[in-house]
């Protein structure tokens, strides 16, 4: 393969602006392999390990674009090359005399704010390296933050929380990928509308399906503080968590609060219960994943995301809603009559963690045992993430998948690869997948999955099976991609819908347990150490 | 903990930095929100990053480094903008302005040996030992300067400022500039005419050496005579005040200065009791050459900005300053030490037969014009100059307009007739220039390479980062410490 690598310096562009110029140079000029990154230690690295890292690009700064472009026929590079350069140029602004006499937009802090509407809140997604900077040029000029951005050195993270708490500002994240403050949603947030329940969440996923479901069931949202996922650290102590509390006890609109987190360190939890207890308001809380906890006094404890939901509408409207288990029920039984004795295992390809891990969660609580590259205890990591083992959830919006890639909830890519895969073997009982909807998410999911759902589903049938697949869609009617409709693309190419992320779980989780009684009634258990 | 509810209190108003796509909900919400187009800061290194985000000023936290630079800076613009230079006098000899400097030669910019000099500097060097007479012949010139017994220093750190190679020589006539609200002296030698031959490009050839005698026995005692008929002296902020409103930066372009210089000596000149025909001469010397108010400019900028310096955690550049190779630049807080980076070739146009393969490196004092706000920072003035890059009269309003970004404050003595009279943008913050990864324009001439063979061109350069962001890096450092 010949390989041609240059660099265009000082010129900073995220990676989803490179990944989109990386492919519509690929559409354009055929070129096999088009990658772009900034110059930084770590791309170097990875350029490296992929054998793509040539003398050329040594030079590279963090600033400048590393393009690398190879293809077998080398009469293609000097075309991709050009191609890529003119791409690059071409996103840039230009105009005429008086555009390029004109002001260059803002890029510091300092100049937003000078030019902004009395700015409060700054949502930085830059490179993590740089992001800790950032929120504090951002704190010390008196703006609360969301810090989307991941890999912050911890020791930086805790500067800015302490900076933060002294000046009486938030700071959700780092890693954290959705809130919604005052009615305004950031990052990856779902269209709800707002009302008596406030939530407080270190997961991105778990705090937008629970969301979702409050709306669906006519009730709304105050506030929702995403504090990131290392805020329950013990290293960090849960700052943003316990201040995302008191501000809710504050805010006179929050009638109810609820907690979603991954289960915190051990000091972290006795402390957020307790402040939990004492804030006056009830509280919800769900630490997915971690041991079942009774409630006590104002306090309740919930184990599933829908769970959560339903407590948080009971409490704030005394109408709690109903599962909707007998549909599951029916479900199950459908689908199981169509399955062969062969397909027992269940497999989740999820782009969002949190549902990664609650699925695990309510298939072990069975005794199911789940493989998982985020595996809830350290025994069932997958030895490779790309072959699946027994009952396995795949976290696909983790590290191993998504570096120089976009996340799986914008790029279906590699979901779909692997949904394709599945289909493809023949103990595959069901597969899960979530949908997530709102800003920031891919702008028509069905789109992309029911025809891949299709011929996943066709394939399997050409080996002689059905392959059920199982969807549920964290969105509501007002997100922009159209709630109804997306369900409706999606059951019209054959998946079968739930209407939570629990209830997909729960679904999966009988097929389970029904193949595997069939499988013992008919006497022809066969240990595959897929079980305990 | 003492979170106060502000996170919910405000109308949400949001500053988007990073990925694209984040902010699309702000944007679809209607609640006000400001995209920017972020770029890492400095040179591109997270370490940079982390420490100017050390020196940000925060209006609640009066203790912390950043606002403790703040005041300082405030300090430091407060005496930039009530500075008064005065041109007060010529002094016969610079020997007599530092009666110890024996065979000590000034020089342009940073510190530098004799070994690392650029071609113009050296022949400069070589130009200055034998108008002194310290050698007979340029190889024996040569060999004087290698041999370790001339003393070279910085021009800035002796309170003058000189431009392109910058020598000054113990025998050299200076301008002397006092800034009557802080008292300090600076001090600049004086233009030679000769067009492209003179000792600031380097040149050394015997007519060279002529026209410096011919500085030292004429053109400084009648200018001496001038200055002392002019009652207090010539006050040199008002002249270069309206000078901006007809047409000059007053760094490249000193054409309308010049003419007020001239008109103000004539008089004078010929009220005194020199000679009808020194006075001509005088005279001529000064109408022959456009630059000529230049070393006054660059006097009165360093009275003004040797003020500034030495205020405890400044962040304010107070000398930037080149000497053919590198770039220099001198921190207000941070007394007794350069930041220096490699000198960039300016870009502009050049002198028929002449490219950028010939041109040396940015080289000269003359930009502590920039650094007190005028040259390429009161650019908007001077719509002329920007023929030097092929630029339209837009683009001279952009370079004020963008200087504003690096600088803390405005000069209302200095104003630009075409930005509304708008003051120039003045006091360069080393975290600026780093935040917002603009580095500060120069106005230049570009020297030939090779010594001795004069101004080959002119235009634009810019200072180098690295300066600014060592600059950062030491002001991170006071902090830690």
């Amino acid at each position: 393969m010949a390989i041609q690598s240059s660099i265009k310096a000082n010129l900073y562009k995220d990676s989803v602006s490179l990944m989109r110029i990386s492919q519509v140079t690929v559409a354009r000029t055929g070129v096999q392999r088009v990658t772009l990154l900034m110059g930084t230690r770590s791309n170097k690295e990875f350029l490296q390990q992929a054998g793509l890292m040539s003398p050329a690009l040594e030079d590279a700064k963090p600033g400048d674009i590393m393009i690398v472009v190879a293809d077998e026929a080398p009469e293609k590079l000097a075309a991709a090359e050009r191609e890529i350069h003119s791409l690059i140029v071409g996103e840039e602004p230009k105009g005429g005399p008086a555009e390029a006499a004109a002001e260059a937009p803002p890029r510091s802090i300092s100049r937003g704010v000078a030019i902004a509407d009395h700015a409060d809140l700054a949502l930085i997604s830059v490179p993590g390296p740089y992001a800790a900077a950032e929120a504090l040029k951002a704190l010390r000029q008196g703006l609360n933050v969301l810090l989307f951005s991941d890999n912050v050195p911890i020791k930086q993270e805790q500067a800015i929380k302490r900076v933060a708490a002294q000046k009486g500002l938030l700071v959700m994240g780092p890693d954290c990928g959705t809130a919604i403050i005052n009615g305004v949603p950031l990052g990856f947030a779902n269209v709800v509308r707002r009302g008596a329940i406030g939530l407080v969440g270190a997961s991105g996923t778990g705090l937008q399906e629970v969301m979702c479901q409050i709306h669906r069931h006519g009730q709304g949202i105050s506030q929702a503080i995403g504090t990131g996922s290392h805020d329950v650290s013990s290293e960090v102590g849960g700052i943003t968590m316990l201040q995302g509390l008191d501000l809710l006890a504050a805010d006179a609109q929050t009638k109810v609060v609820a907690i979603v987190s991954k289960p915190p360190a051990p000091d972290v939890q006795k402390r957020v219960i307790e402040r939990a207890g004492k804030i006056g308001k009830p509280v919800v809380i769900c630490f997915l994943g971690g041991e079942p906890a009774a409630s006590a006094g104002d306090v309740h404890r919930t184990s599933s995301l829908e769970e959560t939901a339903r407590q948080a509408v009971a409490l704030a409207a005394s109408n709690q809603f109903e599962r909707d288990d007998g549909a599951i029920e029916a479900l199950v039984t459908r689908v199981c009559a169509s399955l062969v004795p062969s397909q027992r295992y269940l497999r989740g390809l999820y782009s969002g963690g949190t549902f990664c891990s609650e699925a695990q969660t309510i298939w072990r609580s069975v005794g199911l045992r789940v493989r998982s590259n985020a595996p809830l205890a350290e025994a069932d990591r997958l030895a490779d993430v790309e072959a699946s083992e027994g009952h396995t959830a795949i976290d696909l919006g983790s590290d191993e998948f998504t570096v120089g890639r976009p996340h799986p909830m914008i790029d279906y890519g590699v979901r779909i690869e692997r949904l394709l895969k599945e289909a493809d073997d023949p103990t595959v009982a069901c597969i899960v997948l979530d949908v997530v909807l709102g800003y920031g998410s891919h702008p028509n999911p069905a789109e992309i999955l029911a025809p891949a759902i299709r011929r996943a589903k066709a394939a399997a049938r050409g080996q002689g099976r059905e392959l059920p697949v199982i969807c549920f869609v964290c969105g509501t009617d007002a997100d922009p991609q159209a709630y109804e409709t997306q369900k409706a693309m999606l059951a019209d190419a054959g998946a079968e819908i739930v209407g939570s992320s629990s209830g997909a779980a729960r679904a999966a989780q009988a097929i389970a347990s029904r193949m595997a009684a069939d499988d013992n009634a008919t006497g022809r258990r066969v240990m595959q150490g897929g079980e305990r | 903990m003492n979170a106060a509810p502000s996170a919910l209190q405000n109308k949400t108003s949001v500053i988007s930095l990073g990925a694209s796509d984040l902010d699309r909900g702000v944007e679809s919400s209607g609640a006000p929100l400001v995209r920017l187009r972020w770029q890492p800061v400095g040179d591109g290194t997270p370490e940079v990053a982390w420490s100017l985000a050390q020196l940000v000023g925060d209006t609640t936290d009066a203790d912390c480094l950043g606002s403790r630079i703040d005041r300082a800076n405030a300090e430091v613009l407060e005496r930039i903008l009530t500075a008064q230079p005065v041109w007060v006098d010529i002094a016969a000899h610079a020997s007599e302005v530092w009666p110890d400097m024996g065979r000590t030669l000034l020089h342009a910019g940073p510190p530098i040996a004799w070994h690392d000099m650029c071609g113009p500097m050296k022949g400069a060097v070589v130009g200055a030992i034998l108008y002194e007479d310290w050698a007979a012949t340029p190889r024996e010139a040569e060999q004087l300067a290698a041999s370790g017994r001339i003393r070279f220093a910085p021009c800035h750190e002796f309170g003058a400022v000189g431009p392109m190679t910058g020598i000054i020589s113990p025998s050299m006539p200076l301008f002397v500039v006092q800034n009557k609200t802080a008292g300090n002296r600076a001090y600049a030698p004086m233009m030679e005419s000769g067009g492209a031959k003179t000792l600031r490009f380097g040149a050394f050839a015997p007519e060279v050496i002529e026209g410096l005698k011919l500085i030292e026995t004429v053109l400084a005692p009648c200018l001496k005579a001038a200055v002392a008929g002019i009652e207090g002296g010539l006050p040199l902020k008002p002249l270069m005040s309206q000078s901006l409103h007809m047409g000059d930066d007053v760094h490249n372009r000193n054409t309308a200065a010049t003419l007020l210089l001239y008109r103000a000596v004539t008089e004078s000149l010929l009220k005194s009791s020199i000679s009808r025909d020194l006075v001509h001469e005088t005279l001529r010397t000064i109408g022959a050459d456009d630059m000529f108010f230049l070393s006054l400019s660059m006097a009165a900028c360093k009275a003004t900005m040797d003020a500034a310096h030495g205020v405890p955690f400044s962040s304010i550049v107070t000398a930037m300053a080149r000497n053919g190779v590198n770039v220099g630049i001198r921190v207000s807080g941070l007394d007794g030490q350069w930041f220096v980076g490699p000198a960039d070739i300016p870009v502009g146009l050049f002198l028929p037969g002449f490219s950028e393969a010939d041109a040396n490196p940015d080289i000269g004092d003359s930009a502590i014009t920039e650094t007190a706000g005028l040259g390429a920072f009161a650019m908007a003035a001077a719509p002329a100059m920007v023929q030097f890059v092929g630029g339209t009269p837009q683009d001279a309003l952009r370079y004020s307009r963008e200087m504003a970004h690096v600088t803390i404050g405005r000069n209302p003595g200095f104003t630009l007739p075409m930005l509304d009279f708008i003051g120039a943008p003045v006091g360069i913050d080393v975290r600026k220039v780093v935040d917002e990864s603009m580095r500060p324009v120069i106005n230049t001439a570009t020297a030939h390479k090779e010594p001795g063979m004069g101004i080959i061109g002119a235009g634009v350069v810019q200072a180098p980062m690295k300066c600014f962001v060592d600059a950062v890096g030491a002001l991170a450092t006071i902090g830690a410490g």
